[in-house]
């Protein structure tokens, strides 16, 4: 029975999150910083998930490419 | 614009997904049992389903804020998988995919497990091979069809594209009777992953309480943007060495399944 929990939630980590979390982990930072910004501050916010996809994008594929490279 | 970017992006993503899920119905009903195989079908078919009429009425009850924000959250997760993937095949640093590849491998597994009667099944490995084969690769574009179509109130268009694409991979299936390997899988999967990112963008951070320059027409700007990027990620990864030396067996050693 635990180990078909186990595998249900390993099933839906895969799905969800995939093979670098940390590519869900910033998305969540930057959505989560925007709706912050936006209902506290009057400045424009459209920029944050932008700018979060060309930092995260890079770093999640160098982290993939690497042991192929070195 | 935006009717005609759901379409292309679930067309895509739905035939991707087909032709990869008939490369396994394919292998389960050409090593062991054509009738459990097409069974199996059937049954992840019917799955999918059932999650569709249950999830549909769900999705489309969430207030539109909190809708984009949580299907722009998991459209961008989902887009930046795909984009990543995509840019490793392109620049060499993972092996394309490759169908034939699958097929045997599929073939060779298919052809060692030893024949099982149950539940009424003449070869439930047959069964479940193609059942998982459908459920799993139809799960994604599940999801995709549906936040696609709820956040642009298009459910029917992105039904439609769904369907013509399992349609057509379907057709092109009876007809060759083998995987369908000169389908240009690894630059469609290249292309839903810039859509995906970009809608996960968009409606994300319209959700979040973001106003995007220029409204919806910010589309049309964010689409060639993210495309230039990855095209740049590509460029900046190559490799030297041919991606045909690395074995496409590698591409599921990393829990590969999706995309």
């Amino acid at each position: 029975m635990t180990a078909r929990i186990r595998a249900f939630g390993a099933f839906w980590y895969d799905f969800v999150i995939g093979d670098d979390w940390r590519v869900a982990a910033g998305v969540t930072v930057a959505f989560t910083l925007t709706y912050l910004l936006s209902r506290t501050t009057g400045i424009a916010t459209w920029w944050i998930a932008p700018l979060a996809v060309v930092t995260l994008l890079p770093l999640s594929i160098r982290r993939a490419a690497r042991p192929t490279t070195t | 614009m935006s009717a005609s970017a759901l379409f292309i992006a679930v067309f895509l993503a739905c035939a991707v997904e087909a032709v990869e899920a008939l490369t396994i119905v394919l292998a389960a009903g050409t090593a062991r049992d054509w009738r459990s195989a097409i069974t199996g079908l059937f049954a992840g078919l019917l799955t999918l389903a059932v999650i569709v009429a249950a999830l549909g009425p769900a999705v489309s009850s969430i207030p539109l804020s909190g809708l984009r924000l949580f299907v722009g959250g998991l459209l961008l997760v989902f887009g930046l998988q795909w984009l990543r993937k995509a840019i490793l095949r392109a620049s060499g640093n993972k092996a394309l995919h490759d169908e034939a590849q699958i097929f045997q491998t599929e073939l060779v597994a298919a052809r060692t497990a030893p024949p099982e009667h149950r539940a009424g099944v003449a070869d439930w490995y047959a069964f479940t091979l193609a059942f998982k084969g459908v459920v799993l690769e139809g799960l994604e574009v599940v999801f995709i069809a549906l936040t696609f179509g709820s956040n642009q109130h298009d459910i029917p268009l992105a039904a439609a594209a769904a369907a013509a694409a399992v349609l057509l991979v379907a057709l092109a299936g009876v007809a060759v009777r083998a995987p369908l390997a000169r389908v240009p899988e690894n630059s469609m999967k290249f292309v839903v992953g810039i859509m995906l990112t970009a809608f996960g963008l968009f409606w994300g951070a319209e959700g979040a309480g973001a106003h995007w320059p220029g409204s919806d027409a910010a589309l049309l700007v964010i689409i060639p943007a993210v495309g230039l990027y990855a095209l740049a990620m590509v460029a900046l990864f190559r490799q030297p060495a041919s991606p045909a030396a690395v074995p496409a067996a590698t591409a599921t050693s990393e829990g590969d399944t999706r995309p």
